[in-house]
């Protein structure tokens, strides 16, 4: 086994068209930020929307936001995909199986199911970070909203949900690096993501070894600038004196 | 065909498949948890040497999807092997290059349920030991970390479940385990809507279970 080293694999001619590798690796890219984004914007909503029902006073809603983190965090991930994948188009109404099997681009229902799919999955996650959040605030906040006249929506909209993402902003922003890693699980539900192309690129050009490298560099380097970001956004929004702020 | 019949003929696959699932997963948590308490024991060491490469091998683990790290190894430990003992590889490659990944990968984040557990125990037990003449090893394997894993236990079951998952990515490299066999089948026979939900709902209720087991002995070691 004589393994020859090409670090330049990446800018060599794929001999489909006038591409280099490199413009396949920048695709795959673009699929994934592409799906990672859809998810966390799907994520975020149905998150927060199950995250409030879960500390609200009534019963049934609290029953309806445990049950869903329940069955969303109970089943693989993969299986949940390939769920939205094979399963849940063929439950379409005819006329909308005949777009999404004949309009759609298979590559776009794809990267679709999937981030549906990835944003359902991680939803379930921020569901418990918004409670633990807003279970966080001490107890006289929401009496003293209530105190003042402020309705159910209002006192949230005001003073719980103001107060309790800047508290989970530190988890929150693990969570949407995860929602970017486990992207990549998209590949096995035939989205052209980074890993895929990765994939393809070491079968092509048989330089597993620098492909490879050049797929984990971007991941690091992407999570890393994520990390940053984040850590910018949470100290803007720090209140002093709260939990997130108040530390050290 | 009725369904009875239809499983009864899939049953040895899915079996099969459940069985490699099982002994993934087995081999995963005893080298998980081994390799993550020699990381989390060399983060706190206090010696540079130790704490640096255990910290970047934790953080680069966290940083990369598993899937990623599942498909580094397929590849690279057959070459390892084949450089070290310049002879192919003779075992089942997708079965041990996955155990390996598996270890390797979550001994990252099994290291930081330790090092949790390790530092939740106060420091006076480190200096009665101390005082009363133990080694570093005897303090550690008497003392600190009967006290530590009886504290973490909870923490560290709740990522066995996460584990259990996340074996179903060995789809990637084509292992054939609960998930595979059930996909496989029902493809097969174009049954692929009831075997991926009766996947989903056998993976469901074995975390279930699982995850109300560890409420049990979470309420147990209540102190």
């Amino acid at each position: 086994m004589n393994y020859s080293w090409n670090w330049g694999v990446l800018f060599e001619h794929t001999g489909v068209g006038d591409e280099l590798y490199i413009q396949w690796m920048l695709t795959g890219l673009g699929w994934l930020l592409l799906i990672g984004s859809i998810a966390w914007v799907i994520a975020m909503v149905i998150g927060t929307i199950f995250g409030i029902m879960r500390t609200l006073p009534s019963k049934p809603a609290r029953a309806i936001g445990t049950a869903y983190v329940t069955f969303f965090r109970n089943i693989p991930l993969l299986v949940q995909l390939f769920f939205w994948f094979y399963v849940a188009p063929g439950w379409l109404t005819p006329a909308l199986q005949d777009w999404w099997y004949k309009e759609l681009s298979p590559n776009t229902s794809a990267m679709l199911s999937a981030s549906i799919g990835l944003g359902l999955f991680t939803a379930a996650r921020i569901v418990e970070q918004v409670r633990t959040g807003i279970e966080s605030l001490p107890k006289g906040q929401v009496n003293a909203a209530y105190a003042l006249g402020f309705s159910v929506s209002q006192a949230y909209k005001e003073v719980l949900l103001p107060q309790a993402f800047r508290v989970i902003l530190p988890p929150l922003s693990s969570e949407l690096t995860n929602c970017f890693k486990n992207a990549s699980v998209a590949s096995l539900v035939g989205v052209m993501e980074l890993i895929s192309q990765t994939k393809t690129i070491s079968e092509y050009t048989q330089n597993n070894i620098e492909i490879y490298t050049y797929a984990t560099i971007i991941y690091l380097l992407f999570n890393l600038s994520l990390i940053a970001i984040m850590g910018l956004i949470e100290r803007k929004l720090r209140v002093p004196g709260l939990i997130a702020g108040g530390q050290k | 065909m009725s369904m009875m019949t239809e499983l009864t003929t899939a049953y040895p696959g899915l079996i099969g498949g459940m069985m490699t699932t099982l002994k993934v997963l087995f081999l995963a948590i005893v080298g998980g948890i081994s390799l993550g308490t020699v990381l989390a024991l060399m983060r706190l060491s206090g010696i540079k040497a130790l704490e640096i490469p255990a910290k970047l091998y934790v953080n680069y683990f966290r940083s990369v999807p598993l899937l990623l790290v599942l498909l580094w190894f397929y590849f690279a430990v057959p070459m390892i092997y084949f450089w070290i003992a310049g002879k192919y590889l003779q075992l089942d490659t997708a079965f041990t290059s996955c155990v390996v990944a598996f270890m390797v990968f979550e001994a990252a984040y099994f290291s930081e349920v330790v090092r949790a557990g390790i530092q939740s125990i106060g420091h006076g037990q480190i200096n009665a030991a101390k005082a009363l003449g133990m080694t570093y090893g005897q303090t550690m394997r008497l003392v600190i970390l009967p006290q530590a894993f009886r504290k973490m236990l909870p923490l560290i079951l709740q990522q066995c479940i996460i584990l259990f998952q996340d074996t179903t990515l060995v789809f990637a490299i084509g292992l054939v385990d609960f998930f595979r066999a059930a996909y496989v089948r029902g493809e097969l026979m174009g049954l692929l809507t009831p075997y991926i939900l009766g996947a989903g709902a056998v993976y469901f209720v074995i975390s279930l279970s699982a995850s109300i087991g560890v409420q049990q002995v979470q309420k147990r070691l209540r102190f």
